[in-house]
């Protein structure tokens, strides 16, 4: 079923709440990830190798992050709104960094703003998570993180079971209406993650979203 | 006849539990805690509740002061209810997350006078739910002190 290739699954988990960091914990944990927490943005980055100045001048040559990185992250999990970054900072920090800009970036948020959902899947949320999360919303990381494990091990075998997206989301966001639109995938290709997922005879692993994403 | 005890002390905070989801004082989102809990978390509900109370005091003592001010520092106070907001949405304590709504309407208004009202509805929702939290949590260690004895 593919549990063992789950507990080789590492997420960083971001918020400030004490209680949304226990809880969360326990959520990936119960989803046989490998939980890290962390309360802030800067600690997040902390964590990914990456100092705060990283990325912006691109004349220095940044320090390699896999020197500090010693584990692999395979997906980060954020609070939208935490003091001390600017909304959705974390998230625009990591897709400008060459270094962790493939690493999924889901956002969680207790507020349902529409503007606020389609800025951060335009800024490379591969998710947009409402608070309280749910075990339920933990299975539609999987898919996110298998698509970079293929990219790493270069279009090896196929996994065997990516498993369908769950049916029923909760809430409207464009991501979910474009999904079950089945756009093409001209369209803004992140937000199709999820159903790239289901085809087992595909020759190569479709990462359009990530290679044409400048 | 410690199984029975059990049984019957199992029975009781299910009962308690169901109580609280029938008064609006915990949502669904408190069985989605209880259902993350199992025989390798098995104090899970226990430790999310003691944070909670933990944070939700220091949200209250901090508001309570804030609001104590002559001119009150609306941001401020809206910032922590957000925070307690959030705690509250996070366990599944539906009528305290109501009063913290109601208190952020308040402080957007910046109106004081409400804002003092809606603040006593919080400290009245919370007090209410420590002493059900504390009435369950007493139940669930004598529940394992029984089942320790067995062992």
């Amino acid at each position: 079923m593919g549990m063992a290739a789950d507990s080789e699954f590492h997420v960083l988990a971001v918020d400030d709440s004490i209680i949304d960091r226990k809880v969360i914990e326990r959520l990936l944990k119960t989803s046989s990830y490998q939980v890290t927490t962390v309360d802030s943005g800067s600690k997040a980055l902390e964590f990914l190798g990456l100092r705060e100045d990283d990325g912006i001048n691109p004349n220095t040559p940044s320090v390699s992050p896999n020197n500090h990185r010693e584990v692999e992250v395979n997906l980060v999990i954020t609070d939208y709104c935490m003091p001390g970054m600017t909304d959705y900072g974390l998230l625009k920090k990591i897709k400008e960094s060459s270094s962790l800009k493939n690493i999924p970036v889901v956002i969680m948020s207790s507020e349902n703003v529409p503007s606020r959902i389609s800025r951060c899947l335009e800024e490379g949320a591969e998710e947009f998570l409402l608070k309280p999360v749910k075990l339920s919303d933990l299975k539609k990381l999987r898919p996110h993180m298998l698509r970079t494990k293929i990219k790493s091990h270069n279009g090896k075998q196929e996994p065997e079971e990516l498993g369908m997206p769950d049916e029923k989301i909760g809430f409207p966001s464009p991501k979910q209406e474009e999904q079950q639109q089945q756009q093409p995938q001209s369209k803004n290709n992140k937000r199709k993650a999820m159903e790239e997922d289901v085809s087992p005879e595909r020759t190569r692993p479709r990462l359009n979203g990530i290679t044409t994403m400048v | 006849m410690n199984q029975m005890a059990i049984a019957a002390l199992k029975n009781q905070y299910k009962s308690f539990v169901q109580s609280m989801f029938d008064e609006g004082v915990l949502d669904n989102q408190f069985s989605q805690l209880q259902d993350l809990q199992d025989s390798s978390n098995p104090n899970f509900v226990d430790e999310v509740i003691t944070l909670f109370c933990n944070d939700a005091e220091r949200i209250i003592t901090e508001m309570n002061r804030y609001l104590n001010y002559q001119n009150v520092d609306f941001s401020k106070l809206d910032s922590h209810v957000h925070q307690l907001k959030g705690s509250s949405s996070s366990i599944g304590a539906h009528r305290l997350k109501l009063a913290c709504v109601n208190l952020r309407q308040a402080s957007y208004e910046r109106n004081k006078e409400e804002c003092v009202e809606a603040f006593n509805s919080i400290r009245h929702e919370y007090c209410l739910l420590r002493s059900k939290f504390q009435f369950l949590m007493q139940i669930e260690r004598r529940i394992v002190a029984l089942e320790n004895n067995q062992q």
